[in-house]
């Protein structure tokens, strides 16, 4: 019985949506995940009309003593709000979205065509106290959760917020006054935490794991402008948002999709991380650092190819999502067109104050389009026979390698006489000098 | 307003005698533009089908309603409009949008003006019916603002003896909320810099609120309903924090339209066709008292 269910699942997925099936199978090489950078941060939003999830994992590398974040959020926090989460969760988030690498392999051009094969199915799913003071600043709330001392703070006045944060040794950078302010004027609370390193030391985690915030609004967004303050240089963020309608952007910045399915040379595959790199520093150029780029959006069920496996359901209960549970699980994949209640978006973005001047502001949308950066290496055939079609195989190939090249030289700014090298080709396709009518008849001396 | 044709070159004479051809030029450019260079979110066959959509729409109800003539320049930007602004994947919401906006205008009348700005009340009656529907406002960037601004504000100078005031009045409002935000909040400037720049917003500004045949009838009544407007849009966006405020805005204050005529009486708009006779010194806007 079994078999059968699959099978006609398989030829299911294939009726719906044949296009999808052909376009998508290839093996999975490489993914090019947010490890490939030193300083980035990452965000997961799990969104929900106004009922929202973040998670922040920030890659510190210093001493616990000096970690501090100042995060303004819309609302005050109860101590039951506030979780500290497994790194683990977000790694497995950034491993199944990244950018992934896949290899094909020629056929044999000279033995007969075979009908296209179904492709297998996908894997199944894995399954305070409030103390005036006199700066204006009022301390709503102190906690202390997992590794870190949280306090919640209103303020009247940016410059008595900034001297209170100073004065408990948070290092404010100059600037800063003028954005808390701005975010006091708002009604926004602020979420300032520091490493407690007595339980630091007592949990034995060698790294900082990421916190987390449960709280209602109406304002779906991100504030990263205090991050821009003190930043030498652009910062990588990579937000992650999980919600139930379907792909997520910015109003009011530009989403843009980078660029995907391109052939590329054989060698990539040892380089995958410096094309994936170059390629998106290209692309941020092109857009004058101005666009967040969209790296995956897809229905959490499955993936094809898979960078990784999908969160199981506790994984994704663990990160927020609220209205998948044990009680209300994530359905066993059914393939596109499945049962669809939770979907992924990946966006990355290079910021700098200059290029971002407002907060990220976002909206959901109904687009359920399946999307993710995808990169294709493509195997000759490297048999001997000699066939009419084998020679025709052998011409076209060294166009379509030619043709690597050039795309890979347009994505990345590399330059393109060393791409050739690297591929073994030589500089220029000799190009056929005959005329048209030249060819036609063969005879003709 | 008396305009003096005289010494004008054709095309601009011809531009002159209807607004419409303008807009439908700049319309088709920004739409080109979208798809070719910003990689706008709209198939070339789903933009088809909105224009093929609402010119049979506006076909079917010239009979229906028993119109003297089939005339395709309002519903062609209607149509270029939706095109720019309304994202959805699905071909038959695509058709129902396109159908139910230009059916608007004939069915949803108070005397002889239609109560709101056809497009507008496509999207919002989308957007309120399903969640497979939605605007992008976001997808603009600034890059290519100023070239955007300049072909707006050329339709304002060819388009001089229209009801330009209700653009100019919103501008002013809008912006100066969008400042004074800026300037009480102590931000950097160039935060409602970025919110203005944005191609949504001008296509709001200079094709959706300018309509001459749904905004009062009274200069005191248009500054009025700009005002209530930006205002409207300001709070959805500050306040309600939720997104396309100023299509929100303008649908939900254009009800209002009837009872700003009612207490601020003006002239009826009339668009002037070409078949009509040009006179030297002719009056473009032709007054009907009521």
């Amino acid at each position: 019985m079994k078999p059968i269910l699959t099978l006609t699942l398989v030829l299911l997925s294939i009726v719906i949506l044949p296009k999808y099936t052909l376009s998508f199978c290839g093996f999975y090489v490489a993914k090019a995940d947010s490890k490939l950078y030193n300083k980035a941060s990452q965000v997961v939003i799990v969104r929900d009309e106004d009922k929202t999830v973040l998670t922040m994992a920030n890659d510190f590398k210093g001493e616990p003593k000096e970690f501090a974040i100042v995060i303004p959020v819309p609302t005050f926090i109860e101590r039951e709000q506030i979780h500290i989460a497994d790194k683990a969760l977000i790694d497995h988030l950034d491993a199944y979205s990244a950018p992934r690498l896949v290899e094909y392999f020629d056929d044999n051009p000279c033995a007969p065509i075979i009908a296209y094969e179904a492709m297998p199915a996908p894997p199944a799913l894995g399954r305070a106290d409030f103390k005036k003071s006199h700066l204006g600043v009022t301390v709503e709330a102190k906690y202390t959760v997992g590794e870190y001392d949280i306090v919640i703070l209103s303020a009247k006045y940016s410059e008595g917020l900034e001297t209170w944060l100073k004065e408990n040794g948070y290092r404010i950078p100059k600037g800063a006054s003028d954005i808390l302010g701005s975010y006091i004027k708002q009604k926004m609370r602020f979420f300032v935490a520091k490493v407690n390193l007595k339980e630091h030391s007592k949990l034995g985690f060698s790294y900082l794991r990421p916190i987390q915030v449960a709280y209602e609004s109406p304002k779906f967004m991100l504030p990263i402008r205090l991050g821009t303050i003190n930043a030498d240089g652009p910062q990588e963020l990579f937000i992650y948002i999980l919600n139930r309608k379907g792909r997520v952007e910015t109003t009011n910045y530009r989403t843009v999709k980078l660029p995907t399915a391109m052939d590329l040379p054989l060698y990539i595959k040892g380089e995958f991380a410096d094309f994936y790199r170059a390629m998106f520093n290209e692309q941020v150029k092109k857009e004058n650092m101005e666009a967040v780029f969209l790296e995956y959006a897809w229905d959490m069920n499955w993936c094809d190819p898979c960078a990784d496996d999908p969160l199981s359901t506790k994984e994704l209960g663990d990160l927020g999502v609220f209205w998948v549970n044990d009680d209300n699980p994530q359905p066993l994949w059914l393939g596109p067109g499945g049962a669809q209640d939770l979907f992924i978006t990946r966006l990355h973005i290079r910021y700098d104050a200059r290029h971002f001047p407002e907060d990220l502001v976002f909206q959901e949308t109904g687009d359920r389009t399946i999307f993710q950066g995808r990169y294709v290496l493509r195997h000759p055939w490297s048999g001997d026979e000699n066939c009419e079609a084998a020679k025709m195989y052998k011409r076209q190939l060294r166009e379509r390698q030619e043709q690597e090249a050039q795309t890979l030289a347009s994505l990345t700014g590399w330059n393109i006489n060393n791409i050739r090298k690297k591929m073994n080709i030589e500089k220029e396709l000799k190009t056929d000098n005959k005329k048209w009518w030249q060819k036609i008849w063969k005879d003709q001396k | 307003m008396a305009l003096n044709l005289g010494s004008v070159e054709f095309p601009l004479r011809f531009m002159r005698y209807d607004p419409r051809m303008y807009q439908i030029t700049v319309l088709s450019a920004l739409l080109v533009y979208g798809i070719g260079w910003l990689d706008f979110e709209i198939s070339a066959v789903n933009a088809s089908v909105i224009l093929i959509s609402v010119l049979l729409t506006q076909y079917i109800c010239t009979y229906v309603f028993r119109l003297p003539k089939y005339d395709p320049r309002s519903s062609l930007i209607s149509g270029l409009s939706l095109c720019l602004l309304l994202r959805t994947n699905s071909l038959l919401l695509v058709i129902v949008t396109a159908f139910i906006t230009i059916m608007s205008k004939f069915t949803l009348r108070w005397g002889e003006k239609h109560i709101c700005n056809p497009t507008n009340f496509g999207l919002v009656a989308m957007m309120l019916i399903t969640d497979l529907a939605w605007v992008s406002p976001g997808q603009w960037g600034s890059t290519a603002f100023l070239g955007f601004l300049i072909a707006c504000l050329g339709g304002l100078v060819v388009n001089r003896a229209s009801r330009s005031d209700v653009t100019y009045a919103f501008l002013v409002f809008y912006i100066t909320f969008l400042f004074g935000r800026a300037l009480w909040l102590g931000d950097s400037l160039s935060i409602p810099l970025h919110q203005i720049q944005n191609g949504a917003f001008l296509i709001f500004t200079f094709f959706m609120i300018s309509d001459p045949k749904t905004t009062p009838d009274s200069r005191a009544g248009r500054i009025l309903f700009a005002f209530l407007v930006a205002a409207g849009a300001f709070v959805v966006h500050f306040v309600l924090y939720r997104t396309n405020g100023l299509l929100w805005s303008l649908a939900f204050f254009s009800l209002f339209t009837p009872l700003i005529d009612l207490l601020l009486q003006g002239h009826r708009y009339e668009w002037r066709t070409i078949s009509k006779p040009i006179l030297k010194e002719q009056v473009i806007i032709q007054p009907q008292r009521h």
